[in-house]
């Protein structure tokens, strides 16, 4: 092919020397052979796989879900220590550098000084006293998911010395010990609330859209009624109304299933939509006239062909779920210590003299704001990657 | 159009009477009543002319009826003792822990609660249109990560914390007062020019941060309308055809993806509404959150019921107008709605 024809004259005879295959045109390369013949959730991984940011917050999320299996063992202290002596101590700052020698990562100690104008205590770093920080060692003991004992911790303070990478409360209780044991509550109360609102939404979508008609009306009208209720002042009355003498636990339980209540119609829409379309496909009528109840038809033959999409939509929601916890937390409806998540931190933080005084109260808020943005960007990533059109 | 909009407003009012029940049924999902509270703490104390005050109210208000009879006096289906007319008359009823009728209770609080969420409503819009235009038109483009990425931000930050840290350094670096939607001497003054002025002036923090959370869902829904239509072949021909950049985009695209914005009216009412609440109590704004927050924990049933029908009726009505603004903007909603009936 690559020999040119000298000008005017005649094109050269050209026959491929390779042997002739006649199904070339169809043969697939290996490449695409396997795309062919990957399963559904496998071609939706290598999708999700070519998005980036997606990717980076499925492991931050599942670090910060890892997390919760191991508070206990993370955090430098126990949820309840007090360390009276060390009340609203600002932040310590790590450092590897003591003087220019190499130390190994340590704190300075803090140093106490009264303030007499403004009447306060105020902790500054003490350049004299160095503590490193002790790794795999024995603290605070605990009970590890209240069974198994034991006193292991990460990382430890020097002896006798201090360690607060993110200052003290008021109490004088570690910020980021806290902040850990928080995890535990937040993190899952979005994950219970989910599977709620994904039972109300799965049963009432699909009786919805298999059916139709008056039923489908009366389900589709009293979504459109629960969507036109603001959400927040509705949690605030629902949990307003949760006995005051219940157990943290039973609250607990009671401020997650608020959450997913009303959350549902979104999905019971969606739900209803792909039902109404896919019922009229051949094989939901070949499953019904073999004789499947309704039950088996929903759930074993329609629901499975959009399981991504819920699953995607339901990540979606997560974060608003863990939002809601913390204001209603913040506002004092929701969970009450001695049951701690990053609302009933953050209800600390309440008013403008922390902004002012005491900054450090407020920093779990960066633990939700990393966890919603991370849920937002892995629930954009698997919607892309469960849409089949792209 | 006439047909549409009556039918409308037809949907409209069994959906309210439902809201209603629904309201009333969670105020007075607590055991007890504010009354039954305070007949127990005056009986220890043994204050005779205020038991049979209280006895008194509670015969007027009907709370010594079952519940749906208690229902229905609210409402106003069912005549109450006493003159006490129900919601239907107007009548918001009875605050017990302020003593005075709700609607005196409330005074312009209602008023302020539509002017902020109205407020954010058009600032939501004014900020999310042209982000989002341009973020559609300059696809991937450094404006596009950026802004989009501003947008996440002011979603996930919530409400309370940055009303709390923008009111600090509005105090610090402007000097405003802290908190309120107006300056302390208007309170309970009739409205007048100054009244209206100073609330103008505070008005912005909580417009602010109660918009951020909804503008980035706003921003990308509108982004991601618009780069569907910019991908059609009619934008293709148009722009083969030489028309300019902006007319053709101005004319025909921009008008297709603007029908989800106006449908999002909807769904951006129920979270604004939601957002003011908080960040009105943060901020310690006059408007219906701090006291329906207040009510709820005191029982206070009529008082935080008409505050709650009060938001749920806003909500309503807005959904309500974005339906018909999206029927006057595109013809094919009205007719597919009426032949699915």
């Amino acid at each position: 092919m690559s020999a040119t024809a000298p000008p005017g004259g005649r094109l050269e005879h050209y026959v491929s020397p390779e042997p002739f295959e006649p199904l070339a045109a169809e043969t697939l390369t290996p490449e695409q052979e396997r795309f062919y013949r990957a399963s559904a959730w496998r071609i939706m991984w290598w999708k999700f796989r070519r998005h980036r940011i997606a990717l980076i917050s499925a492991a931050v999320l599942l670090a910060f879900y890892a997390s919760i299996l191991v508070s206990e063992f993370l955090a430098p202290y126990n949820l309840h220590t007090r360390d009276t002596r060390h009340i609203y101590a600002p932040p310590q700052e790590v450092h590897l550098f003591h003087e220019g020698r190499f130390v190994g990562p340590f704190v300075y100690g803090y140093s106490m000084e009264l303030n007499l104008q403004t009447m306060r205590r105020e902790f500054v770093p003490n350049p004299a006293k160095v503590q490193p920080l002790r790794f795999f060692c024995r603290g605070d003991g605990y009970q590890l998911w209240g069974l198994v004992e034991g006193d292991l911790h990460l990382v430890c303070p020097a002896q006798g010395g201090t360690f607060f990478p993110f200052g003290t409360d008021r109490l004088g209780r570690d910020m980021l010990s806290r902040i850990l044991y928080g995890t535990r509550i937040s993190l899952t109360v979005g994950l219970v609330g989910i599977a709620v609102s994904f039972l109300i939404g799965i049963v009432l979508g699909g009786i919805s859209g298999f059916y139709g008609g008056w039923v489908d009306n009366v389900i589709q009208r009293f979504i459109e009624m629960v969507r036109s209720f603001p959400e927040l002042p509705l949690w605030m009355a629902l949990s307003a109304a949760l006995p005051v003498n219940w157990s943290p636990v039973l609250v607990y339980f009671g401020i997650t299933i608020i959450l997913g209540l009303l959350d549902w119609p979104g999905l019971a829409r969606a739900v209803r939509s792909k039902l109404l379309a896919l019922r009229e496909e051949d094989f939901a009528t070949a499953a019904v006239l073999m004789g499947a109840t309704p039950g088996r038809v929903i759930g074993r033959h329609l629901l499975p062909s959009f399981t991504s999409h819920l699953i995607a939509s339901l990540t979606l929601s997560v974060p608003s779920m863990i939002l809601g916890e913390t204001a209603l937390s913040f506002l004092g409806l929701g969970l009450r210590p001695p049951v701690t998540s990053w609302g009933v931190l953050l209800n600390e933080a309440q008013n403008i003299n922390v902004v002012a005084l005491y900054p450090w109260l407020m920093l779990p808020v960066v633990p939700v704001f990393v966890v919603v943005l991370a849920f937002n960007f892995f629930g954009d990533g698997l919607r892309d990657a469960a849409d089949p059109y792209k | 159009m006439l047909t549409y909009t009556v039918r409308r407003i037809l949907i409209m009012i069994p959906t309210l009477l439902v809201i209603s029940f629904i309201t009333f049924s969670i105020v007075k999902l607590p055991p007890g009543d504010f009354l039954s509270n305070q007949i127990a703490e005056l009986k220890s104390q043994g204050d005779k002319a205020a038991l049979e005050r209280v006895e008194f109210l509670r015969k007027q208000f009907g709370l010594d009826k079952p519940f749906v009879e208690q229902y229905a006096v609210w409402v106003g289906l069912w005549p109450a003792e006493r003159g006490f007319s129900g919601l239907l008359q107007g009548d918001w009823g009875w605050s017990f822990e302020h003593d005075l009728p709700v609607g005196e209770v409330v005074g312009d609080r209602m008023l302020l609660s539509f002017i902020l969420n109205f407020s954010v409503v058009l600032f939501t819009w004014a900020v999310a249109f042209p982000i989002g235009v341009y973020a559609a038109t300059h696809q991937y483009s450094w404006g596009d990560h950026g802004l989009t990425l501003l947008g996440y931000v002011g979603l996930a930050t919530p409400n309370f914390l940055f009303a709390l840290v923008l009111m600090y350094f509005a105090n610090v670096q402007f000097g405003l007062a802290i908190g309120g939607i107006m300056g302390p001497e208007y309170l309970d003054q009739p409205w007048s020019l100054a009244k209206a002025g100073s609330v103008l002036s505070h008005l912005w923090i909580p417009v602010i941060v109660i918009g951020t959370s909804g503008t980035a869902a706003m921003i990308r829904r509108l982004r991601a309308n618009l780069l569907d239509e910019l991908q059609k072949q009619y934008v293709v021909t148009a722009r083969a055809k030489g028309m300019p950049q902006f007319r053709l985009l101005v004319k025909y695209p921009l008008r297709m993806a603007l029908n989800p914005f106006v449908a999002d009216i909807g769904n951006l009412l129920p979270s604004v509404i939601s957002g003011s609440a908080i960040v009105a109590v943060v901020l310690s704004l006059q408007t219906s959150g701090p006291m329906l927050l207040e009510a709820l924990r005191s029982q206070d049933q009529y008082l935080a019921g008409s505050f709650l029908m009060f938001l749920a009726l806003l909500t309503v009505l807005g959904m309500f107008i974005s339906d018909l603004l999206l029927a006057a903007l595109d013809p094919r909603i009205r007719l597919t709605g009426g032949a699915a009936k």
